[in-house]
């Protein structure tokens, strides 16, 4: 597999990451080395081993379904940029803003 | 349904996605409250505000309410599931991700029995249940410039049931989500409110020319809160996509928006790049496992599901199939008639008088059954009263209207308004012979062949009696009176 700097730009574009055109052609390379090193990983035969999902043998902890957690809006909003507060008592809380998403 | 195009007939494929929140008390992987319509942010804990370092612990009743499901549209519950990122960016996803199951969900491989019109039923395949998390609110009718978000949802348990591309009409679809919700909310792990967001659906739709196996290329569209709007989104689009097909033109796979105002689809161009997620394993989450002996438990304590409960009010209380459709549609519908027939010479007319009468005095109030002012046991009383002829069918349907406006029982409002039939012969009789010597012209033409006046003098003879007399006994009394 080889990544061309088209795929390199689309990539940038899901990421949200701004990648100017003329380092679009150096980072296809890096990324192709990665790639590469993947490809020689296939290479080895997996089927009789399962996927690896943790180090340690161990269950997935589960919790209750008890309210625990929540009721600090003002925590919430506390590093918010332009939050808009419905009322002055910080337990009602508020909405973070950005600009206008319009479908 | 088929649809008559210029180039020949077209075929209807739809496949539907529904979100079905999950009744809970806290949400899918934090302790804060899952409940609608708190202030804004307040119900938000800093694992779903997506701060640093928080880590996700999965609630076991959500679990439980998802493998509840499964078992409830009959399918596999997999002892193994593993919870995926699905990537992309949107003001009300703080995390950058959803968490989701991607290539192994809890659920796979079930099947759903729509009704259709004519006692007719169509086996609809689904594909797969999943959990995920729901995203925060968006509101963009705020502020001129920004769009406020509120993270109450966000976080808040979803099961994605997807079916397989097996619904042919608008009619299906209706029918499909129809059976989902009323298994949803017999099982008590969505409360099916369209209106308040917690039962959400987008429909995959295709055409195709009558005869082609191969499936054309299908729209999505989203942001449809309502069956009827399911419905319509769907007949739009399926016409919309024949005439561009017919126009020499070709379907482009992409997402669309119903737009209930001026009731087309139109195209959502934000997502037109948006469709690779990138998904991979959460590392935050160890996979899922299920002990059979859980999911065994789970099994031994799922409730009569509609089907099977329709199934039984045919056989057992001898109903039309339609009739049992009704009411099994919502379980307290179901519950309330059971009361009412139970030990009933004749369930049948119990059905009647909760289909016909309870459902129609309970429409034109605007409540449902658990709102009625006529409990399952008054009506059953007043049944009682026409099964024992204390009063007549047409006698208690003024009774049963005092009950709707009083909530009082049928018992006390014979009483007090004096409406007791009369079945005394005696009473009858006298009642007859007045209005036979009244119209003594009109016996005459009885006589002479007439015997259409027999309705007439029915008729004469309830009046005379305030209604109060037993038909049957009028009808008997008068035609052997008549016959001289």
């Amino acid at each position: 597999m080889s990544l061309d700097p088209a795929t390199v730009a689309r990539i940038a574009t899901l990421a949200r990451i701004k990648i100017a055109p003329d380092e679009q052609v150096r980072i296809a390379g890096e990324l192709n080395t990665i790639l590469d090193w993947v490809e020689q990983l296939k290479t080895l035969d997996t089927s009789a081993v399962e996927p690896m999902t943790s180090t340690v043998e161990m269950v997935m902890p589960q919790r209750a379904d008890q309210v625990t957690d929540g009721g600090y809006p003002n925590k919430i909003l506390a590093n918010a940029t332009e939050p808009v507060r419905v009322s002055t008592t910080e337990e009602m809380g508020g909405f973070f803003t950005v600009p206008k998403v319009v479908e | 349904m088929i649809i008559e195009g210029k180039t020949g007939t077209w075929e209807i494929v739809v496949g539907l996605e529904v979100h079905a929140q999950v009744v809970s008390q806290s949400k899918l992987f934090s302790g804060a409250s899952a409940t609608y319509g708190g202030e804004p942010n307040a119900q938000v804990s800093l694992v779903d505000a997506a701060f640093p370092g928080m880590l996700p612990v999965i609630n076991g009743y959500v679990v439980e309410q998802a493998i509840k499901t499964g078992l409830g549209i009959e399918a596999t519950v997999n002892e193994v599931s593993v919870f995926d990122r699905k990537n992309y960016f949107y003001a009300d996803l703080p995390q950058g991700y959803q968490i989701s199951q991607y290539t192994r969900p809890i659920v796979s491989g079930g099947r759903l029995v729509i009704d259709l019109p004519g006692d007719r039923t169509k086996t609809i395949g689904v594909t797969r249940l999943h959990l995920e998390q729901d995203a925060g609110k968006s509101m963009h009718d705020q502020s001129p410039t920004k769009s406020y978000i509120d993270l109450n949802r966000s976080g808040v348990a979803l099961m994605e049931i997807v079916s397989e591309p097996d619904i042919r009409s608008p009619e299906e679809a209706g029918a499909y989500l129809k059976k989902l919700r009323a298994i949803l909310r017999y099982l008590g792990t969505c409360d099916g409110n369209m209106e308040e967001g917690s039962m959400r659906c987008d429909a995959n739709v295709s055409v195709r020319k009558v005869g082609v196996t191969e499936f054309g290329t299908r729209n999505e569209i989203k942001n449809v809160n309502s069956i009827r709007h399911v419905m319509q989104a769907i007949e739009y689009e399926a016409n919309r996509q024949v005439e561009a097909l017919e126009a020499g033109e070709t379907i482009r796979q992409e997402t669309r928006l119903w737009d209930v105002a001026r009731g087309v689809t139109r195209s959502m161009r934000s997502k037109e790049h948006a469709h690779d997620y990138r998904y991979f394993p959460d590392p935050d989450l160890l996979p899922l496992i299920l002990d059979p002996k859980a999911i065994a438990r789970i099994k031994a304590a799922m409730p009569e599901l509609p089907d099977a409960k329709k199934a039984r009010f045919v056989e057992a209380y001898k109903l039309s199939p339609y009739d049992a459709g009704v009411l099994v549609a919502e379980q307290e519908q179901a519950d309330f008639f059971e009361t009412v027939a139970k030990g009933r010479k004749d369930p049948k007319l119990a059905a009647n008088w909760v289909i016909v009468e309870l459902f129609g005095a309970l429409n034109k109030k605007g409540v449902d059954v658990t709102n009625s002012p006529v409990s399952a046991k008054n009506l059953a009383g007043l049944l009682d009263l026409i099964e024992n002829e204390t009063i007549s069918g047409r006698i208690a349907k003024d009774v049963f209207q005092f009950m709707v406006e009083t909530g009082k029982d049928a018992a006390s409002i014979v009483a007090e308004k004096g409406l007791v039939q009369v079945t005394d012969t005696g009473a009858i009789d006298a009642a007859i012979a007045k209005v036979m010597a009244e119209n003594a012209a009109k016996v005459e033409e009885y006589r002479a062949g007439k015997t259409t006046l027999f309705g007439w003098f029915v008729g004469q003879v309830m009046k005379g009696t305030g209604g109060k007399a037993n038909p049957a006994k009028v009808n008997e009394i008068l035609k052997a009176k008549l016959s001289g």
